[in-house]
């Protein structure tokens, strides 16, 4: 059975008068190497079969879904969705989930094949009739992880917003969704809406002819989760505030606002579905002001499984209050290399953004100063993509907005910027 | 026996409804409420379920005595929790096959940065000093008894790690007092110390000089242990007194703590030398054990300090 562990990373000394704590939690599931029983995973492939996804990206995009359909192991219970300005399952006829066995994946494939690109495109209809595959499944097998992939080329364009947000509502919760863009239509911050409330990840896929290796990939990684539904369960004492909870790595997400309350000290914050992996989060938590040598807990983190309530693991974030400067200045180092990976993500977000706004200057400032944070901090890949949008004077450290930016290219840092890395070594503490 | 009345520490067995000797209703016994907001939630880890604030332990001062000599163990002003902790044990004349009573004394130190290190330092000396006790009482050597009680509490704080964490660690030091001789063990930066005539430091720190770096502790983390173990002889009169950073970061001096520490008793002499360290900004956890020495004419008072390390 997967094993989890959790570390604390945090200095729990705080000079008096001072109130805020923070602390870096380190989330690793391990155990023997092992795949979860195969008939306790479900995966859905949604392919965007909009007009816009005609001359030549529909026929890598079914290369991509066939490859999906191939890497499912026997047993695991899968469907097709084509979507348009509808949502159609292709795959299975009979609309629920199948079993994946030599002769379902050859009429899953058959299927796929017959894929035309045509009519519209509704993102939130796709993922609502997933979510209803998904539901239907989940009254039978309680416990499988439910995993779906979404390509699409296109912005949300023939469904009113309000009936996205509502579909999109409908689907969260349901299940897991890892997003791919292909092409330069697409918006990445709607799709990264999609993906951040479906707890997934959202890429860009430079070229068609990669899908097919991408969409191996990330069925492979489905493949490898063992335990559906784990969520981190945050206790604050009563006269403190949580003022936030984010994952901070492999990529950064804001859980602060998917709190379930559990009771009036305690709330849970869902995390999916887990394999074998690490996962980091920051946790900041506001208390009372004590007296020098007090110490209290600040919160008290502990990975549940809801559904039971199964404690998996726990630790604690501490507060001391010390009169010691050199004790309570010092800043951890994870917290602080965390705190600068979400400084890097804003800034490159909002440095896009006003580029595109053709506030120019603001943009130079952000994206120079992202460019230094990035390099600093060993984001190389980061830097390489923010060498496409400035130019920086090695000599001067002054910025300048490139005039001519391939949208590919933009489309890439904005999507990439808020994947982390992690520290190159631990820090001594 | 399953435990002691709370009230006049009678044992008691498993079921009692009341205590044999105080009548004290055993049934009964109210958790104690939060110090800091009142709640009646306090965890088994001593944080309240309410407010979060850690709550004093029964190690916040504590006192203890036997055959004659005395320990003191107290928080200090800025640490929330102390994490020293102490043992003392004897030995009689009769329990032991040389004829020759003991006084056992340990002090263990919890390293602050690693997780309950009050839990380690609290086994390795309740460990050790029972471990050196029934060694002594088996037959076995100071010097013998000595490294047994060392490997026992460094196993004890071993196994007390678990996964997903740092190792709890602790210092380590220990005397055994016997007609004219004295054994110290440590692993770590608490140290004995001889006071008399010749007063003298008989540990060397297992620190990095000048700093609070440990070379050597009790922990999963700290690979073979290998206590440092060697053996005084002298006439007295006199104290060997054992004690942590806690006390002597303010009196490192052999001379200042003997003109402290003798000509009155040793849980007089333990008590102020504590106050002395609390004075002083008390700043870390302070323990100290005090186990008077010898009989005799202080002029005529020789000590023999060993040549070699015995290690
Ligand atoms: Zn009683
Ligand atoms: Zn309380």
């Amino acid at each position: 059975m997967t094993d989890f562990t959790i570390r604390v990373d945090q200095n729990k000394y705080l000079p008096a008068g001072s109130q805020e704590v923070h602390g870096i939690v380190t989330v690793e599931a391990s155990g023997p190497v092992q795949t979860g029983p195969a008939a306790e995973a479900a995966e859905v492939i949604i392919i965007d079969t909009s007009g816009s996804m005609s001359y030549g990206k529909i026929a890598d995009a079914r290369k991509a879904a066939q490859a999906a359909v191939d890497t499912l192991r026997d047993g695991v219970h899968f469907a097709v969705i084509s979507g348009d300005h509808q949502a159609e399952v292709i795959f299975p006829g009979g609309g629920g989930l199948v079993p994946a066995d030599a002769g379902s994946r050859r009429a899953a494939k058959d299927a796929i094949a017959r894929l035309r690109a045509e009519g519209g495109t509704a993102m939130g209809r796709w993922l609502r009739r997933a979510a209803d595959l998904f539901s239907a499944h989940q009254a039978v097998r309680p416990n499988a992880i439910r995993h779906a992939i979404l390509l699409t080329d296109g912005k949300n364009e023939h469904e009113p917003a309000p009936e996205f947000d509502a579909n999109l509502a409908y689907a969260a919760g349901k299940f897991v969704c890892d997003c791919r863009g292909v092409g330069t239509d697409w918006v990445v911050a709607e799709v990264r809406r999609i993906a951040s409330t479906l707890l997934g990840s959202v890429m860009d896929v430079r070229k068609p002819e990669e899908l097919e290796a991408d969409f191996r990939a990330m069925t492979e990684a489905a493949m490898g989760k063992t335990v559906a539904d784990i969520a981190l369960r945050v206790w604050v004492p009563r006269s403190a505030t949580l003022n936030f909870v984010k994952q901070v790595s492999p990529a950064l997400e804001d859980l602060t606002g998917r709190r379930a309350d559990v009771d009036a000290l305690t709330g849970d914050y869902p995390t999916g579905a887990w394999g074998g992996e690490t996962r980091e989060y920051h946790i900041s938590v506001s208390v009372p002001s004590g007296n020098v040598g007090q110490e209290m807990r600040a919160a008290l983190v502990k990975l549940v499984q809801p559904a039971t309530g199964e404690v998996l693991a726990g630790g604690n974030i501490l507060a001391q209050w010390s009169d010691d400067p050199a004790q309570s200045t010092r800043i951890n180092p994870r917290v602080a290399h965390y705190t600068g990976q979400q400084e890097l993500a804003s800034l490159i977000q909002e440095g896009l953004q006003a580029r595109n706004d053709g506030d120019v200057e603001t943009a130079t400032a952000r994206l120079g100063k992202a460019r230094g944070i990035a390099e600093r901090a060993g984001n190389d890949e980061t830097a390489k993509l923010l060498d496409k949008v400035i130019d920086v004077d090695p000599a001067t450290g002054t910025a300048r907005l490139k005039r001519v930016v391939d949208k590919a290219d933009e489309i890439a840092l904005d999507t990439r910027s808020v994947r982390t890395v992690r520290m190159r070594k631990d820090p001594e503490s | 026996m399953s435990g002691a009345c709370p009230v006049c520490g009678t044992g008691v067995m498993a079921g009692e409804a009341f205590c044999e000797n105080c009548g004290h209703d055993l049934s009964s016994v109210p958790p104690a409420p939060c110090t800091a907001c009142g709640a009646a939630a306090v965890g088994a880890d001593g944080y309240c379920e309410n407010c979060g604030m850690l709550q004093p332990t029964g190690r916040d001062h504590v006192e203890t005595e036997a055959a004659g000599a005395a320990a003191v163990s107290d928080r200090g002003l800025r640490h929330s929790r102390n994490e020293d902790a102490m043992a003392l044990l004897s030995l009689g004349p009769a329990e032991s096959p040389a004829g020759q009573g003991a006084v056992v004394a340990v002090v263990c130190d919890g390293v602050s940065s690693s997780p309950r290190p009050d839990e380690a330092s609290q086994a390795a000396a309740d460990v050790a000093a029972a471990a050196i006790v029934k060694r002594l009482a088996d037959g076995d050597d100071p010097e013998a008894a000595t490294r047994e009680g060392v490997r026992l509490a460094a196993d004890a704080v071993a196994s007390a790690a678990r996964p997903g964490e740092d190792s709890p660690a602790c210092t380590y030091v220990s005397a055994v007092v016997s007609g004219r001789h004295v054994t110290v063990g440590w692993v770590g930066d608490s140290r004995a110390y001889w006071l008399g005539a010749q007063s003298a430091l008989l540990t060397e720190d297992d620190a990095t000089p000048g700093t609070h770096m440990l070379t050597a502790w009790l922990g999963a983390d700290a690979g073979e242990v290998v206590p440092r173990v060697r053996t005084f002889t002298t006439d007295g009169p006199g104290a060997v007194l054992l004690c942590s950073d806690g006390l002597w970061n303010y009196y490192p001096e052999p001379e200042a703590l003997a003109a402290t520490a003798l000509g009155d008793t040793p849980l007089t002499a333990a008590r102020r030398l504590v106050r002395m360290a609390i004075e002083a900004g008390g700043h870390d956890n302070i323990t100290v054990a005090v186990i008077p020495f010898g009989q005799g004419d202080r002029t005529q008072t020789t000590v023999a300090f060993p040549k070699e390390r015995s290690d």
